[in-house]
């Protein structure tokens, strides 16, 4: 599939980035050779039945003819089968399943604002520390509160988000302000930041490698500005990185405030 | 009913021809001033192309002409890229395609083709040009009010629209242009339903009057809600209520004094219970349109005429319950994405019977190249592509990477641009002759044609390839995302098309003026139609009908078997119908 022509669509990076794909392939397949056969019969009837001065017209059964309804019965059978043996499982596959109990994930909060994304690990002790809105300054973007134990330990960085290939990662999505949306085009994944809710996203990233975050709703007038980088790395230079990361003080560890 | 029933056409000019009361002069008040907003609006986007194509470099020629904070040096600044985005789209769908499809060709041509003598309530028609007008401007002056353009797309999602400058002007013009439709909306059904010539049943009717009911339905329960909601959002703007904002939010490093408790996706769900109804009031006029020109090029009744109309009318009360396709990775339940999913699935089957109905009837007509004709021909085909990019933003799995690329940009301009514009531009060249007595140049209509069917494909088929790599819409600089860069390339071919559909509007507008005053002057009904509108002298005098006709067949008696001519009027008893 990678070297055959797949529609422009980026690298895949993720584990159900392949069930996406053929999903857009099969489709765009299907509507060429819908337009082509249309466009065939259509190109034959203007010029079959063009104006010609001894040709006259030849009335067919109009008003009550069905025949306009045998593509939409053929279109129908198409999509009934996208609906129910594509679209629905697929969905409740991405968007409705998520990784946890034995499964283990790598978990994670992903905390947006105009126009950065700040990303807060719960570091060894497994728990995210508390957020208070009226702690957020400058220097502590998403108000952690430093007096809770659990939050001595957490990593917070900024437009930069870790992964380990190979297991599911699971984001708790978030925002400070207004509507972004998380989107890293080669995991084929997005989903909007609301404000006021708290809304998980999982991925399995399937390749190690560097990837742009790229905020994909309209947040301000520095929209196109907010990116990011997701780093995929093997599970061991992930487990390096965390502990390297770990014991700092995550007020050093916090890039300060936005990218600008 | 009309306020001069018997007497004659007012004398003075202010009543004659500004606050007219005249459903044909409110016609081509509509009709000016939208195709004014149009060129406006597409004026906008060019600037928009420029950056798209080459961001962070000088516009040419205008760009020092804009104020320093908007683009020092002529260069354009995100804040000017999204005002003029939200302006582009809000003029374009508000101010543009909804007065001219729906306002300006229904008003003309609607109580002609039932064989009225005007609007049931030519004073509301008055005062809904008039909202509508006032509304525009004031959405337009934004630009020089305090606080500017609105920025934040014309969705004016919550809660960046409720901290984002301008768009109290916006809401407020938003107001005044949703009551104009409203009051247009009450008007045409009054009109159709209680107005019609004897015997012209519901099933005599033209398509494109059907095309007119059900658009003035949805404008009709669709608006109401947007209404509230802007009114709430203005609320909460200026009386800091908190219809739409959650409680704890902090922007830009500042805690926002607000009660909280709203919420961001129920602006969302009311956006879009208008928003897709929406579309549909800007596609079904212009369908209805390309029926008209259908019938009398092909010399051949539509087939289908029935399937068409019941397929109109389920589309009017399927496009109520699928707004939410446009939210499947908003955050809303993804099991109310399954619900909206099956729905979409549906509302395609009445548009496919609706395009296979046309194609259908070019079969064993003798099809008339005019310049009409070919507009509607162009609308099948480009519409069809419009339709199909549709299948994959509709299904919920596979919008998870298409939503808010450029390639829902591409799928909903080909609806709206080649297909709606394309047959509104086929409605004026059809039409014309009704409206000025005259004809339009036949070598400027075709040089028009093929110049803006070339120029619009290559503005937004490239939008395909930009979005299926990846790239976001609304983006002031594309450049500055690395993934976006290696399709850029495709922006500025459509750019330079942008600049060259621009270039071919130019034969259309000479066109128009120069045809009104001095076109070749036709007979009553140069394409030998047979509705209606065609049986009174053109343009109309006042009270349109010499005496009020009868109608004695169905709309399209082309090529009836055994009768003289190859076209019977629909006024014209004759007993072997
Ligand atoms: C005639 C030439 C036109 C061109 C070249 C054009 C081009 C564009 C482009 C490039 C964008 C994307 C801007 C961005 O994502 O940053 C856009 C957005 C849009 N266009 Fe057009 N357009 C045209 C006509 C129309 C018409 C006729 C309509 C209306 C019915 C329309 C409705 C919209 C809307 C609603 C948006 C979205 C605005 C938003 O993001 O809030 N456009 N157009
Ligand atoms: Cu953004
Ligand atoms: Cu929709």
């Amino acid at each position: 599939m990678s070297y055959a022509f797949n529609w422009g669509l980026p690298p895949a990076a993720a584990s159900f980035a392949p069930e996406i794909d053929s999903g857009i392939a099969l489709i765009h397949w299907a509507m060429l050779i819908i337009f082509v056969l249309w466009g065939a019969f259509f190109t034959y009837l203007l010029i079959r039945y063009r104006h010609r001065a001894d040709v006259g017209v030849s009335l067919d059964d109009t008003t009550h003819s069905l025949k306009s309804l045998v593509p939409d019965v053929i279109v129908m059978i198409f999509e009934i089968g996208l609906i129910i043996f594509y679209a629905i499982p697929v969905w409740a596959h991405i968007k409705m399943k998520f990784p946890g109990g034995n499964e283990d994930p790598v978990e994670l909060n992903v905390i947006a604002q105009q126009f950065a994304w700040n990303v807060q690990y719960p570091g060894p002790d497994g728990k995210f520390g508390r957020r208070k809105p009226e702690l957020i300054n400058f220097y502590n973007p998403i108000g952690l509160d430093l007096t809770d134990p659990a939050a001595q330990d957490d990593v917070v960085l900024a437009n930069e988000i870790h992964l380990p290939a190979g297991a599911k990662a699971l984001i708790h999505l978030s925002t400070l302000d207004v509507i972004h949306s998380f989107g890293v085009p080669e995991f084929r994944l997005k989903q909007d930041a609301v404000p006021g809710m708290e809304i998980p996203v999982w991925v399995k990233p399937t390749q190690a490698g560097t990837y742009e975050l790229a905020c994909a709703q309209l947040c301000g007038f520095a929209h196109s500005l907010m990116t990011g980088v997701v780093v995929v790395q093997s599970p061991d230079q992930y487990q390096a990185w965390l502990k390297s990361r770990a014991p700092a003080k995550p007020q050093q560890a916090a890039a300060p405030g936005a990218n600008f | 009913m009309s306020d001069d029933q018997h007497g004659h056409a007012p004398r003075s000019f202010w009543r004659r021809y500004v606050f007219a009361t005249d459903h044909k002069v409110i016609g081509l008040q509509y009709f000016f001033t939208s195709w004014v907003f149009l060129l406006i609006g597409f004026t906008m986007v060019l600037l928009m192309r420029w950056e798209l194509a080459y961001p962070g470099t000088p516009i040419p020629f205008v760009g020092r002409l804009i104020s320093p904070l908007l683009a020092p040096g002529g260069i354009m600044t995100g804040e000017l890229y999204n005002s003029l985005g939200a302006m582009h789209g809000t003029l374009m769908i508000f101010l543009g395609i909804v007065p001219l499809g729906f306002a300006a060709f229904g008003n003309y041509i609607l109580p002609l083709q039932i064989g009225a003598d005007d609007m049931a309530f030519p004073r509301i028609n008055m005062a809904s040009y008039w909202l509508y007008f006032v509304g525009g401007v004031l959405m337009l002056s934004s630009f020089i009010l305090p606080g500017g353009a609105a920025q934040s797309g014309w969705t004016s999602y919550a809660p960046l629209a409720e901290f984002n400058p301008g768009q109290t002007t916006w809401l407020v013009s938003m107001v005044l242009i949703i009551t104009s439709s409203l009051l247009g909306a009450i008007n045409f059904l009054t009109t159709g339903i209680n107005m019609r010539a004897p015997g012209l049943s519901l099933f005599r009717l033209p398509v494109f009057v059907w095309a007119q009911l059900v658009t003035s339905v949805l404008l009709l329960l669709a608006f109401p809600p947007l209404e509230a909601a802007a009114v709430l959002q203005l609320m909460d703007r200026v009386l800091h209520t908190s219809f739409f904002i959650p409680a704890g939010l902090v922007v830009l490093g500042t805690k926002v004094a607000a009660s909280g408790g709203g919420s961001p996706l129920l602006w969302e769900h009311l956006f879009w219970f208008l928003g897709h109804p929406e579309v549909y009031v800007l596609l079904l006029p212009a369908m209805g349109i390309v029926c008209e020109i259908i019938a009398a090029n092909t010399r051949k009744p539509l087939h289908g005429y029935k399937i068409i109309v019941y397929s109109m009318l389920a589309i009017g009360v399927l496009s109520f319950v699928v707004w939410a396709h446009h939210m499947f990775v908003s955050g809303m339940s993804p099991m109310l994405g399954n619900f909206f999913l099956v729905t979409t699935m549906i509302i395609s089957v009445p548009s496919v019977a609706i395009l296979t109905s046309m194609i259908y009837s070019l079969q064993g007509g003798s099809i008339r190249f005019s310049v009409p004709m070919l507009f509607a021909l162009a609308f099948m085909p480009l519409f069809g592509i419009g339709g199909l990019t549709g299948l994959p933003l509709g299904l919920t799995v596979t919008d998870i990477y298409l939503h808010d690329t450029y390639y829902i940009i591409g799928h909903f301009h080909y609806v709206v641009v080649t297909g709606s514009i394309i047959a509104l531009m086929g409605g004026v060249y059809h039409w014309f002759p009704k409206w000025f007595g005259r004809k339009m140049n036949d070598f400027w209509g075709k040089v028009h044609f093929w110049g803006s069917v070339a120029a619009m494909n290559g503005v937004f088929f490239p939008m395909f390839i930009i979005g299926l790599h990846g790239e976001s819409r609304r983006l002031y600089d594309p450049t500055a995302q690395i993934h976006n860069l290696p399709a850029h390339y495709w922006h500025i071919v459509s750019t330079v098309s942008a600049g060259l559909l621009m270039l071919f509007q130019l034969p259309f507008i000479i066109n128009v003026i120069h045809g009104i005053f001095w076109g070749e002057k036709t007979q009553e009904n140069p394409w030998k139609a047979t509705t209606l509108e065609w049986a009174c002298p053109s343009p109309p005098p006042h009270g349109n009908f010499e005496k009020p006709p009868r109608v004695y067949h169905d709309p399209y008696g082309y090529s009836v078997p055994g009768y003289r001519e190859d076209w019977l009027p629909q006024n014209v008893e004759w007993e072997g119908a």
